[in-house]
């Protein structure tokens, strides 16, 4: 019942403050059972330095079209990136766009996807949650 | 009481009635389905289904692990439903036969809308072409970069 209660308070001042405070990150308790799901198969604490890396290097091994997660995402988290149909994408930091990582079902959804088209094979554990830990930090 | 000085009045509305008929003249309607907007609506705007044929949403929904060159993988169920609607809502579901069926031969299943003939006889000299790779519009899939309320049906704003 305490936690239950504590999850009310916390998603009121999401829903309260999510949309005006645009550069401090907001807790979410969806986001933190997220990236708490993939630390048990993880064999390090996840890092936002590793995250930031994954998001900006160009692996290979992936198609052509899309050498990065920055082909799609945009060079900066604080900002909106396009798709290569053109769709604009919102911000993947979580202080711009505050639903972002909150539906377990659809982190799974992308990450096999995009992972695949950039690296031509899944993400790990690890580095999906360093990627999560990244995009929380901003 | 019908006076005859009315009629220039007439004829001015009925005028009028044509000119703003033929002007509303892009409009579909909007997707009206959560699922369909979402899962459509991810990569690119999710376009209106009165936009291609039956078979084509048939031809489409069917081959997805190669959607123009992209993976993507939706459950059964979600596969199912998405292609209903699709179907349901097609440009030759109803029973006049909608703006997009102009010009398709029976035998023609277009995969790209941007490959319909009424598509390409309303962009046709309009849009010049560099403007189509623009940073901005990127590919004919980005529909709203020039229509601002594609997503709403209305195409009108050209
Ligand atoms: C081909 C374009 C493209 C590339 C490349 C790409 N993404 Fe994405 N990504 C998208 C789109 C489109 C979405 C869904 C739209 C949205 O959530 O705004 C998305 C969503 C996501 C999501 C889910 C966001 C959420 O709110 O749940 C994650 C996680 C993600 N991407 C991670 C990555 C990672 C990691 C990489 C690099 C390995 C990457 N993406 C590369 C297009 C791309």
């Amino acid at each position: 019942m305490k936690t239950l209660h504590r999850t009310i308070v916390i998603a009121t001042a999401a829903i309260l403050f999510g949309g005006a405070s645009s550069s401090i990150a907001v807790a979410n308790p969806a986001r933190d059972d997220i990236i708490k799901s993939f630390a048990t198969q993880a064999e390090m604490p996840f890092s936002a330095e590793r995250g930031k890396a994954l998001f900006e290097a160009k692996p290979g091994g992936g198609k052509p079209e899309t050498p990065s997660c920055t082909t799609c995402h945009g060079t900066s988290p604080l900002k909106a990136g396009q798709t290569r149909a053109g769709k604009l994408i919102e911000p993947m930091a979580v202080s711009k766009t505050s639903g972002r990582f909150t539906e377990l079902k659809k982190v799974r959804k992308w990450f096999r996807r995009n992972c695949k088209s950039v690296m031509g094979r899944e993400c790990t554990p690890q580095e999906k949650g360093d990627f999560l830990t990244y995009m929380s930090s901003k | 009481m019908f006076h005859i000085y009315k009629l220039p009045i007439l004829a001015a509305a009925l005028f009028l009635l044509a000119t703003s008929v033929s002007v509303a003249d892009e409009r579909y309607s909007p997707i009206k389905d959560e699922l369909v907007s979402k899962e459509c609506g991810a990569c690119h705007m999710a376009f209106q289904p009165e936009m291609l044929p039956k078979r084509s949403w048939k031809k489409i929904v069917g081959n997805l692990s190669d959607h123009f060159g992209e993976v993507v993988s939706l459950d059964a169920m979600t596969k199912e439903h998405i292609a209903s609607y699709l179907q349901d809502n097609a440009a030759d579901s109803g029973w006049w036969g909608g703006k997009f069926m102009r010009g398709i031969k029976n035998h023609m299943t277009p995969l790209r809308i941007t490959e319909t003939p009424h598509w390409i006889r309303e962009h046709k000299g309009e849009v010049p072409s560099q403007l189509w790779s623009s940073p901005k519009v990127k590919s004919k899939a980005n529909c709203i970069a020039c229509h601002r309320r594609a997503n709403r049906g209305d195409y009108d704003d050209d």
